[in-house]
Formats: C-alpha cells, sequence, structure tokens
C-alpha cells in the first residue's frame, strides 16, 4: 500500500497516505516548507514544483505543475523537482540565479513558484516570442516586484539549455507508470494501467466512482470543500486516453492529452484551439490540465467546449459494454450534466477538419487577459460558398447559458446569406435571443450580452483580412485590427 | 567604495531562490505544537442567541474551545481606539468574526472541528456601504476639515465650474503570505511568539494584555513576512494573540495561520472612500477652487481609520497648489472587516478625485489635461505652501514634470496617438502624465521615532537589530548598506538579525515608508557610537595623532597616506583593550507638528516627489485593454541602493494600477465578500505589466533632511498608477465625438470601459457645469 516518487533524485516511499492528501500538503509536511502555499486553488503559482510524468508522449520534458491541488498519490512513479532541489551544494540553477541578479524577488514568497516556472522555460526551446514567455509566467502572481526583474530574468534562461543533471534525466526514457492501488481507511485511489482493470474495479465497486486525470477541477473539490471519495481513479495510465492523431480528415484528441501539448500540436493543425488555449489558465494547470477534464466537468465558463461545438466535434465515450461516439452538440445536457452515464468514460474527441478556406476564431473575455475564468467566450467558424453566401455558420459561446451553447437564432440568420458587415450586424442583434445570461463577478448581463454580440463583429473584421487570425503577441483585447473607421 | 548609494542584491535573495528563508507560515513548532482556528461569523450583524462548542470538543484531536470568557487578561484591542473584541462578545459586526477558537492536533482538525461549533445568531441588517452609513447616521469620526482662501470668491470667478463624484474602491492586501503566527510558552509565565507582522510592538502588548501578563515576559519575533503593505501593521496582531491564548490555556505551542479565503474574507482592506467634488477653472485651466468632501468605509472598528483620512484629506490637492480648497472627511461606520492601512495609507485615495476633475475640465475646455496638470503644479513661493499650511521644501515637481514629459518623448507621441485615433475604428490609444507629491512621516509625531542594537565581533562581523521589520521592501538591504559603510566593511560582513521585541523596544510599526528614515538613522547612530570608540583604539595601535581623519575603508582602518590594519583586528585590539563593541542608536524625526482643530501643521518631515506617464490602448468592442509603455522619473533623494528603490517603484505602481483596474471587491447583500480568492479576485499579472517600461531616478536631489539625503520610497509611487485610469479616460474620450467627458468607474475593468465608452453610467456620475 504504498507508492514511490523521486523526489530532487531521491526515492522516497510513501506509506498509508489518504488519497486526497495533496502534493503540496505532503511536501511542508514532510519538511521541505520551501514550497509555498499562496492560495491553494491553483491560481497563485507559489506551490509551483516540476515534474517528468511517465508515459509522456515523445521526450519527457520537466513540466510545472501547481502542488496545492496536486493529489501526491498521483505522483506514483514520477520524477519531481523542487525549489530545494536545483541547487548543487552552493552553485545556484541559472534559474535561481537569474532571479537574484535581477532583483526578482522581493518579499521571496511567490519566489521558489517562479524559479520553478523558470526552470521549466530553462529547457524549453519553444519559447521564442513574447506571448509564449508571458504564458511561461502567468501562473505567477507577485505582489511585490511588478514582474519588470521576473520577466528579464525569464528571457535570460528561457531556452538556455545547460547541459546539467536535469537535461541528462529528459535524454533518458520517462519513467513507466504501474498501477496504483492505495486504500486509507474508508477512501481508496486507484491508477489502473488496463482498460480491463478499470471497468472490473467499477464493477466490483458497484457504485460509479470518481474519475480524475489533471485534477485541476477536482483538486479544488479538495482543499476548498474538503471532499473525499469512497474510490477515486486515476485516468491518466490508461492507453490510449494519450492519442493524438490524424487521419482520414479526422484529428483525433485523447481525452487524456495535456492542454500544454495540445496547445503545441494544434498550432499548425487547429489553429483556433491553440487560439484559446493561449488564454486558457497558467502553464502549470495547462501543464496537467487535459481535454477530458475540461468537457466532462461541463462547465458552462469552459473555454473548450464552445470551441468544440464550432468544430463539430464528437465525443468517443467508453464503457464498460464498448464505445459509443455523441456529437458536441449533444454532450452538454444541462448545467454542470454531460451525456456520460455513471461509470463512462470520455476516451477521446474527433475533430473533423473545418471547411476549406472557413474563417475560423476564437475569443476569451475576462476581467485580466491572463489566468482569468471567461466572462463570455466564443468560437467561430464560418464558411462561403463562391459567390460568398454563407454556407456553414457555427457560433458558439461559453458564459452565456447554464451550458456551453451554439447562438442558433444568430447562426440561421447567417446561413445563406451574404458574409457582410450588414448580414453580420443582423445576427448580432440575434444574439440577444439566443441567451438569458446571467449577473455575477465576473460581469452584468449587459455586458455578456453586448460583448456577446460585438464578438460576431470582431470575428467578422478580425477575418477579413486572414481567415485565421494569428495570435497576439502580448496579452491584448481579442480584436487584432483596428477596423475600418 | 562606499556601499550606500550601490545596487545590490536584495540581501536574502540566496535564500528566497532556494527555498530557504524561513517565514513564519513554514515553522510548524516545535514537536506538539497545536493549530488554532478561529470560527468566524457567517452574519454581518446579530445578537449570538446560542454558542454551543461542546459537539467541536468532542471531535478527535481537539484540545480546546475557547470562547472571549477564556481570555485571562483584556477582552479588547485596537491600534488606536480600544475598540476591538478580540472574540465575539455576545454581538457579531462583520461576516468572518472571530466567535471562538478552536485549539487542535493538526490543521485539518481545528478546520473539522470550527465547523462543528454551533452559532445561532439573531440576524440584524448590515450597514455595507458608505451610503447606508450616511443614511443611517453611522460614522466612527467627527468631521475633519482642512480648508483654505475663499472659496465662494474662487467659485464666483471660475470660468467653468463642475462637479462630480467618485466612488473609489477598496483594495486586498494579497501579500502572498497570509496571516500567521506561532506562540510557544517559556519558563515563568512568559511567551514567545513568532508574527508575520509589521509591528511586533503592538503585537506584544496585545498579546500581554490579553493574557493579562506585563510586557517583559512577552517577546516577539519577526523573520520576515512574505508581504505586508499595511495590512500586517495593526491586524497581525489578532491571529498572534490567538496563537498566545491557545498556548496559554493548553500549554503547548501553537500556531495559527489562515488559508487565503478566510484571509481575505475576515482581514480589513484598503478604505473605499466616497468623493463628493465641486472645482473651479479659469479658462486657461488655471484651478481655483477645490471643494471636496470625502467618506471612507471604515468597517466595523475604527482600526486606523482616523490617520488614514487625515492622509487623504492632505492628498486631495494631488501635487497642485490651489489657492481656495476645502476639505472633509467622515470615517463610516459598517458591518464589514475593519479597513486598515494599505501602501499610501488613504493619500492615493484622497488623491482620486482630483485627477478626474482635471480630465473632465480638459474636455469642456478644449485643453490638453497633460497642459492643466502641469501648470498647477506646486511651484516657488507663494505657489508652495499646501492647503494645511506646510511649506513644500526642496520642491522637484517643476523640474520632474519637465524632464519626463521630454525623455518620455510626450508632444511626438500625442501627436502620433491623434493619428491612429483617426484611421483605427475598434481601437483607441490614450495618455497621461500623471505627478505625484507625497508627504513623509507618520502623521502622529509620537510615532517618529526608532531604536538598533550594533554589535561587533571580535572577527570583524557585525551584527545588526533594528526595529524596522522585513516585507520584501528591501528595508534589511538598504540598512545593511548603512551599517557596512559606517564601518567600511563589506555587505557580507553585515547580518541584520530577525526583528525582535527584546532587541530593541518600544518600536513604531514598519510604515509610512519610513522604515529606512528612521532605522536607518538609528543604525547609523549606533554604528557611530562604536565607530568613535575604535577610533580612539585605532590612534594607539596605528600611531596616529588625529583620530577624526581615519578612514574606515574596504574593511581596513587606516591614517590617510599612512599604515592601516583590519577592521577585525582593529576589533580584537578594542576587545583586548576592554573598550565595548556595542551600541544602541536611537533617532527621533524632528519638527512633526499637526493641529486638527484648525486643520494646521506640519505633518511631515518632507516630501516625495514622481511623475509617470502612462499609454494605453482601448477596444472598443469588449473593453479590453492594454498598458502599451510606462515612463516613470522618480524622486528618491540620494538612492541608498538604487537597485532596491526601483522595485519599489515598479512594484508599488503595479499594485497601483491592479487597485484601480482589475482588482474588484465584491460583497453580496449579506456583507460576504464573493470575491475572496486569486479566482475571482485579480491582482495583476505579468502580461498586463508592458514590456517598454521606464523607470529613473531624478538626478541631483539630495534630500538635506534625511540619512544619505535618501528619500522614503515605499508608498509615493503607488500614486502613480493614476496615469492609467487618465491614459484610459483620453482613450475612451476618442471613441466619444460629443465633447462630454467620459465617466469611467473604477476599478476599471474591461466592463467598466466599455460602459464608459458606451456611457451607461453617465447619468450616475451626476456632474453639474457651468461655463461662464
Ligand atoms: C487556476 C485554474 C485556472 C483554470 N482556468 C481555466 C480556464 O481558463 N478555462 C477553463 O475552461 N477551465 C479552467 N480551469 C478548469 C480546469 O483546469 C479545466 O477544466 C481542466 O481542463 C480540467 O482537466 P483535468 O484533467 O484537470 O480534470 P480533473 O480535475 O481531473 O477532472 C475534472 C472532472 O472531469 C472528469 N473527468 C476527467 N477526465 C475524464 C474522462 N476522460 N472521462 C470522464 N470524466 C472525466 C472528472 O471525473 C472530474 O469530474 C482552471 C482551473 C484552475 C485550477
Ligand atoms: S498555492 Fe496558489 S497555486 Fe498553489
Ligand atoms: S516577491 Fe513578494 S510576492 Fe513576489
Amino acid at each position: 500500500m504504498s507508492i514511490t516518487i523521486s523526489i530532487n533524485g531521491r526515492n522516497v516511499v510513501l506509506r498509508d497516505i489518504e488519497p486526497t492528501t495533496t502534493t503540496l500538503e505532503w511536501l511542508r509536511q514532510s519538511g521541505r516548507t520551501g514550497t509555498k502555499e499562496g492560495c491553494a486553488e491553483g491560481d497563485c503559482g507559489a506551490c509551483t514544483i516540476a515534474i517528468r510524468s511517465p508515459n509522456a508522449a515523445g521526450c519527457s520534458s520537466w513540466r510545472s505543475v501547481c502542488a496545492c491541488i496536486l493529489p501526491v498519490a498521483q505522483l506514483a512513479d514520477h520524477d519531481v523537482v523542487t525549489v530545494e532541489g536545483l541547487a548543487e551544494r552552493e552553485a545556484l540553477h541559472p534559474a535561481q540565479q537569474a532571479m537574484v541578479d535581477t532583483l526578482g524577488s522581493q518579499c521571496g514568497y511567490c519566489t521558489p513558484g517562479f524559479v520553478m516556472s523558470l526552470f521549466e522555460a530553462t529547457y524549453r526551446t519553444d519559447l521564442t516570442d513574447q506571448a509564449r514567455l508571458d504564458d511561461q509566467i502567468c501562473g505567477n502572481l507577485c505582489r511585490c516586484t511588478g514582474y519588470r526583474p521576473i520577466r528579464d530574468a525569464l528571457e535570460t534562461v528561457a531556452g538556455t539549455c545547460p547541459h546539467d543533471r536535469f537535461a541528462a534525466a529528459c535524454a533518458k526514457a520517462a519513467p513507466t507508470a504501474g498501477p496504483v492501488d492505495i486504500t486509507h481507511g474508508e477512501h481508496r485511489f486507484l491508477r489502473p494501467t488496463q482498460w480491463s482493470a478499470l471497468f472490473e474495479a467499477v464493477a466490483e465497486h458497484g457504485k460509479p466512482p470518481v474519475y480524475v486525470n489533471g485534477a485541476t477541477d477536482l483538486g479544488l473539490w479538495i482543499t476548498k470543500r474538503g471532499e473525499k471519495w469512497p474510490l477515486l481513479v486515476d485516468l491518466a495510465a490508461l492507453p490510449e486516453l494519450g492519442r493524438l492523431t490524424h487521419a482520414a480528415g479526422v484529428y483525433t484528441i485523447g481525452a487524456g492529452v495535456r492542454l500544454s501539448d495540445l496547445e503545441a500540436w494544434a498550432k499548425d493543425r487547429l489553429p483556433i484551439v491553440a487560439r484559446m488555449l493561449r488564454y486558457f489558465a497558467s502553464r502549470q494547470i495547462k501543464n496537467r490540465a487535459t481535454v477530458g477534464g475540461n468537457l466532462c466537468n461541463a462547465s458552462p465558463i469552459g473555454d473548450l467546449p464552445p470551441v468544440m461545438l464550432a468544430l463539430d466535434a464528437t465525443a468517443v465515450i467508453r464503457g464498460p459494454l464498448g464505445d459509443r461516439r455523441v456529437p458536441m452538440s449533444e454532450f452538454f445536457l444541462a448545467y454542470r450534466k454531460t451525456a456520460l452515464q455513471p461509470g463512462e468514460v470520455l476516451l477521446a474527441v474527433e475533430v473533423p477538419e473545418p471547411p476549406a478556406g472557413a474563417r475560423q476564431s476564437a475569443f476569451k473575455v475576462s476581467k485580466r487577459r491572463e489566468l482569468d475564468i471567461s466572462a463570455v467566450c466564443a468560437a467561430m467558424v464560418v464558411a462561403m460558398d463562391a459567390s460568398g453566401n454563407v454556407l456553414h455558420a457555427r457560433l458558439a459561446y461559453g458564459g452565456m447559458a447554464a451550458t456551453p451553447s451554439r447562438a442558433r437564432e444568430a447562426e440561421a440568420v447567417l446561413r445563406r446569406a451574404p458574409w457582410t458587415a450588414e448580414t453580420v450586424e443582423a445576427a448580432a442583434e440575434a444574439i440577444a435571443r439566443d441567451f438569458n445570461p446571467i449577473n455575477d463577478h465576473r460581469g452584468t448581463v449587459w455586458y455578456r450580452a453586448r460583448v456577446a454580440a460585438n464578438l460576431l463583429r470582431a470575428f467578422f473584421d478580425e477575418t477579413s483580412d486572414a481567415s485565421t487570425p494569428a495570435l497576439p503577441q502580448r496579452p491584448v483585447g481579442t480584436v487584432v485590427i483596428g477596423g475600418r473607421p | 567604495m562606499s556601499v550606500v548609494g550601490r545596487p545590490s542584491p536584495h540581501e536574502s535573495a540566496h535564500l528566497h531562490v532556494t527555498g530557504a528563508a524561513r517565514y513564519v507560515a513554514d515553522d510548524p513548532g516545535p514537536p506538539g505544537t497545536l493549530f488554532v482556528v478561529p470560527v468566524g461569523s457567517t452574519v454581518a450583524r446579530g445578537r449570538i442567541v446560542r454558542l454551543d462548542v461542546a459537539p467541536a470538543c468532542s471531535l478527535p484531536g481537539v484540545h480546546a474551545v475557547l470562547t472571549i470568557d477564556d481570555i485571562p487578561g483584556d477582552r479588547l484591542w485596537g491600534p488606536i481606539r480600544h475598540d476591538e473584541p478580540l472574540l465575539a462578545d455576545g454581538e457579531v459586526h462583520y461576516q468572518g468574526q472571530a466567535i471562538a477558537l478552536v485549539v487542535a492536533e493538526t490543521e485539518a482538525q481545528a478546520w473539522a472541528a470550527a465547523r462543528a461549533v454551533v452559532v445561532e445568531i439573531d440576524v440584524e441588517a448590515p450597514v455595507l456601504t458608505i451610503d447606508e452609513a450616511i443614511a443611517r447616521n453611522a460614522f466612527h469620526t467627527e468631521p475633519h476639515t482642512i480648508s483654505r482662501g475663499d472659496l465662494t470668491g474662487a467659485f464666483a470667478r471660475a470660468d467653468l465650474v463642475i462637479s462630480g463624484e467618485e466612488r473609489i474602491p477598496g483594495q486586498d492586501h494579497f501579500y502572498l503570505e497570509t496571516q500567521a503566527a506561532l506562540a510557544t510558552l517559556g519558563e515563568d509565565r512568559t511567551v514567545h511568539v513568532s508574527s508575520s507582522t509589521q509591528h511586533p510592538t503592538e503585537v506584544q502588548h496585545v498579546v500581554a494584555n490579553a493574557l493579562g501578563i506585563s510586557n517583559h515576559r512577552v517577546v516577539v519575533a519577526v523573520p520576515r513576512m512574505g508581504g505586508g503593505f499595511g495590512g500586517k501593521e495593526s491586524q497581525a496582531s489578532p491571529y498572534a494573540a490567538y496563537a498566545a491564548l491557545g498556548a496559554w490555556v493548553t500549554g503547548r505551542p501553537c500556531r495559527c495561520w489562515l488559508h487565503r479565503e478566510q484571509d481575505m474574507a475576515w482581514t480589513g482592506k484598503r478604505h473605499p472612500f466616497l468623493a463628493r467634488w465641486r472645482a473651479a477653472f479659469a479658462s486657461d485651466g488655471r484651478f481655483l477652487g477645490f471643494d471636496i468632501s470625502l467618506w471612507s468605509n471604515g468597517g466595523w472598528t475604527v482600526d486606523l481609520s482616523g490617520p488614514v483620512m487625515d492622509r487623504a484629506l492632505f492628498h486631495v490637492d494631488g501635487a497642485y497648489h490651489i489657492e481656495a480648497l476645502r476639505t472633509t472627511g467622515r470615517v463610516c461606520a459598517t458591518n464589514l472587516p475593519s479597513n486598515t492601512a494599505f501602501r499610501g495609507f488613504g493619500g492615493p485615495q484622497g488623491a482620486v478625485a482630483i485627477e478626474a476633475a482635471i480630465d473632465a475640465a480638459a474636455v469642456w475646455l478644449g485643453l490638453d489635461p497633460t497642459h492643466i496638470r502641469t501648470m498647477n503644479l506646486y511651484g516657488d513661493a507663494p505657489r508652495n505652501e499646501t492647503h494645511f499650511g506646510q511649506i513644500i521644501e526642496q520642491n522637484q515637481l517643476p523640474r520632474l514634470a519637465r524632464t519626463l514629459q521630454e525623455s518620455a518623448d510626450l508632444e511626438a507621441r500625442q501627436a502620433e496617438i491623434r493619428r491612429f485615433n483617426a484611421t483605427s475604428r475598434w481601437r483607441k490609444r490614450g495618455l497621461a502624465f500623471q505627478p505625484v507629491k507625497f508627504g513623509i512621516s507618520f502623521t502622529a509625531s509620537l510615532l517618529n521615532q526608532a531604536g538598533a542594537l550594533v554589535l561587533v565581533y571580535t572577527d570583524g562581523t557585525v551584527q545588526v537589530n533594528h526595529g524596522g521589520t522585513e516585507m520584501g521592501q528591501g528595508l534589511h538591504t538598504k540598512i545593511r548598506a548603512v551599517a557596512a559603510d559606517a564601518f567600511g566593511i563589506e555587505r557580507d560582513a553585515v547580518r541584520i538579525m530577525t526583528t525582535q521585541t527584546d532587541k530593541v523596544p518600544n518600536t513604531s510599526a514598519t510604515a509610512a515608508s519610513s522604515g529606512s528614515d528612521l532605522n536607518g538613522a538609528a543604525v547609523a547612530r549606533a554604528c557611530q557610537a562604536i565607530v568613535e570608540r575604535m577610533r580612539a583604539v585605532a590612534a594607539d595601535t596605528l600611531d596616529g595623532t588625529d583620530p577624526a581623519t581615519f578612514v574606515f575603508a574596504n574593511g581596513r582602518v587606516s591614517i590617510p597616506g599612512g599604515p592601516s590594519m583590519a577592521f577585525g583586528e582593529l576589533a580584537r585590539s578594542c576587545w583586548a583593550q576592554q573598550v565595548s563593541l556595542s551600541s544602541t542608536g536611537y533617532y527621533a524625526t524632528p519638527g512633526i507638528t499637526y493641529d486638527p482643530a484648525i486643520g494646521r501643521g506640519r505633518p511631515f518631515f518632507y516630501f516625495a516627489f514622481g511623475g509617470a506617464i502612462s499609454e494605453v490602448e482601448v477596444c472598443g468592442l469588449t473593453g479590453e485593454y492594454r498598458v502599451l509603455r510606462i515612463d516613470i522619473l522618480h524622486d528618491v533623494g540620494d538612492s541608498l541602493v538604487p537597485t532596491i528603490d526601483r522595485g519599489q517603484i515598479e512594484g508599488g505602481f503595479v499594485q497601483g494600477m491592479g487597485w484601480l483596474t482589475t482588482e474588484e471587491l465584491q460583497f453580496d447583500s449579506a456583507g460576504r465578500l464573493l470575491t475572496h480568492g486569486p479566482s475571482t479576485y485579480k491582482i495583476p499579472s505579468a502580461g498586463d505589466v508592458p514590456t517598454d517600461f521606464r523607470v529613473d531616478l531624478l538626478r541631483n536631489a539630495t534630500n538635506d533632511k534625511v540619512i544619505r539625503g535618501s528619500k522614503a520610497v515605499g508608498e509615493p509611487p503607488f500614486v502613480l498608477a493614476l496615469s492609467v485610469p487618465g491614459a484610459l479616460r483620453a482613450a475612451i474620450a476618442a471613441f466619444q465625438s460629443d465633447a462630454h467627458p467620459p465617466f469611467l468607474t473604477l476599478p476599471a475593468t474591461p466592463e467598466a470601459v466599455l460602459r464608459a465608452i458606451e456611457r451607461i453610467d453617465d447619468a450616475e456620475s451626476a456632474e453639474e457645469r457651468r461655463v461662464s
């Protein structure tokens, strides 16, 4: 009933742990207090550590993640590095040295977390533009410095890939994730490596288990509501869930694909997915969060659901009796309720290639540009026939209703009409008939309604030059170009 | 070479980056340490009709559940007025007020038991907003008025009279380390408290009073804080007292460490203000008269609300000389957490309205707001006297404004913005210049004192104790430079020790930006006393005749052009010759006086100055925006450590920007905070800060009043962030074709900006205008 984790190069055996013990709790209770708690909700990054995941596709790199919402049991067989493990005796790691040199620490409480985000950046070779650099540290809050020195430190180390023991570790194959089955009192944690083992355990349990993968959503139930479950099942080691393929005009995205991997993969394939993911959560969260988690929690303010709706995706669902397919437009049934039957697992989403020449974009509007939940988000795909009349229109929104939803009235106005400013105006008016949004701390009814309509105007304007607009370099409002005066 | 004025890393940087820096929250305490959790009221106002702790007492791990009757000493505390019960006394006054304390083996057990305490409350309708408090006549203070000049005359002469109303938001401190304390009992009824506080002496007093013991039985230590910003000036005390009470009753060490959610919901914040103003201008932009009334939301107890309001009143003039000015302010009593100190201490809130007034006047008069700001700056006599009668000495404002406007290329950029706006439909840009003057000192003159204890060891290394606390502001780094400089030794030969009440007694809070002014001077004096003694010994050893000419530098003591010896060697000689190598130092700021009855005096030792120019780009479809570039020129006198000062300026600006843009405190109608975590309360993140962020320190600005010619830097730069709403107003106006000023509510969230563009809130802005 024990698990083994490699922490800062040493194998540590954890015995008799409660399945909902978070990694941060465990680290701090074991005396590793360098990793800090600033919020216990994944939003401040003070608890950032780096992990090397087993079975990761391709080379397994160090990934920054939030320890505060990550059950430590899920780290069985992982390699973990904390801020205490970076320096070699007196010699600081370049990420640490850069933070010293730029005066990137003032009170120092956020610093261990930033150091770990910079640590990941040190070995990333794709941090080539401002947007990605911003993204790399948007999951770390600092109340003291104003970030300028930390940004400088990041630019100093990003992609420098020193030949050190951390790089050497990545050159080796990733560790293998074995099955885990631990019980603490009334609570059992299972990490099956075979589908048969999963469904057998579920059948034996009698009641539907609670599934977890990235735990970026479920982790909050632990830290904020003190939930514990009789059977918690980690899906992360199951085969097929991590697939990313393209065949016969269909992209298949495994439900267990981590969003940071999806973001990189989608950039040249499904650009609006990548575009949405740029403003999705933070690097730490995306390094854990999965597609399946984002779709199955069925949050009305989730960011991928509108994208999947706009792309006409299909959910592939696996149950003990086999697989079945449900169109995304029938997947979200009610507030936080999906078409999944108890015990079923979302295996993948299948995304057909968008119609040739289709205009497409994705938008996220929130109080803060980075690491915030949408007030309104939207994904739009519009395709025209040769004479410029709309053949195909998908306008999908989050934050406007109890479920992620398409604006069907507005789509109807567009369909078969010429793709002109006048048509777009009419469709924008129609959005008012599609939704009855609510007031909350993220936005008033007025704002949501206004923005929902305006995003269609923005879409028309933005796609007039390029059918899929590029990502803004820095956090910026959704509309990239200025529009005709 | 002197280490003062040289760039230096943060004194603890190597500890921060390796995770080795210890915070109170990191200290699990000795084996057997228990955890204390307050039971917070879930009702904002009412009478407790039933309080049953028995269900909690029987839960696993619970050692004690304490209520007000278990407090052996004084049940009340308060930094100024003794009005705050440590635990509820039959009534509750805000959501989160501590009703009982659960002491248990583990944190989880304590929280679980806290939920099991039965509290029944007869709910009464709470007073939450300033408007409700005014309507119900619920105030903590009497009005305080400051008035100068002929207001009636000014308004009669004016070419333009406008009026308005600003609702100035509160702000959560969001220090990354939440409130934390660890209390351990010693022998003979003594208590040691490790506390994340800016004010160890107050914690000492509150703990001693609550336990009913004398001050000399309590030692309070502050290793460092994970941020304070004023939020741990007064409000660390109750949590330290809770840990101490737990320890006192159970005999076991006890710690108390709040979760983020509780820290945000239970502790006080920056005071929200309401400002109602009338302003009189001449057609050329001269600011003739300003009449402004302020109300602040004080929360349930007074805390520091009085002096916060005073400072607001002292800063309603912004950086401008206005001949006729009247201001009056009053603190409202509400059923919210007791609002408290926060960087700027009311100064920023005081300065908001005048900038809105100038922006509105600029639109009506068809003038550039920068022009109005620049022409009205404080100048030479007689334009250098504030409304409270203090002369602004060494006024840097006109020079600073000129220098900044040139270095930021203001005119060319204004022209470029006009071009951009003419060709862009859904994106508009705007720019604003923001000058700042900020008074430095505790306005209560008795607080302006500090002490130090410096110890030199025979190997030539030095320990420095002083009364100031380190919360990231770099105080220890500055003090280390001061001490290293006094002895002519390397920075590494000086260690700044944990701040402890048994080393330096009766200290003031580290606040009001005054930490290095006061403590630096006290440390310098202590060092000087030792240096004088060492000189005498050196005269013997080096065989010199005039000890006053000996130079302490580069780790050596030398006769210019003659022999020298290592500093450590000299220290050994002193010891051998039975000369004391330790000294205390003490400093008090002279000449601070203010008479609130007549609204006249000299509440500040000196003023700090600064200027910022911010440029923004706004999206007219969503209200989202981005700050494109910031230029700051700030006056820190002769910087003690320029790298630290730059950090304070940048950090202060961004924190101010958060206050004015994305940080939105929302309470429901029952007084519950809805935005109680970083998922809903959005402080700036890295991408909100432009990569084009230029900061410069004003040159040739020696402050003749303070140690090494430096100036305080903690708070003044915060106010520079007012340039962001200024720039937003300019960009918003560019969307609008009429010559009617936009009304932007604060914080300027994307929604607020879109509402301003579409004039949704204009009706509420209650503007009166008269043009002659
Ligand atoms: C700080 C922070 C920021 C966030 N920002 C965003 C954001 O910007 N946009 C956004 O949309 N969301 C955001 N989220 C929410 C969350 O990160 C995402 O929804 C994420 O995709 C969830 O994935 P996960 O793998 O972590 O899910 P988990 O937490 O592991 O699981 C979530 C739920 O889905 C179920 N589940 C997971 N996988 C499967 C599967 N394959 N089959 C069946 N059920 C499954 C689980 O049982 C659970 O109920 C944020 C969360 C945090 C903590
Ligand atoms: S503690 Fe804030 S993100 Fe984990
Ligand atoms: S240095 Fe204090 S929060 Fe970042």
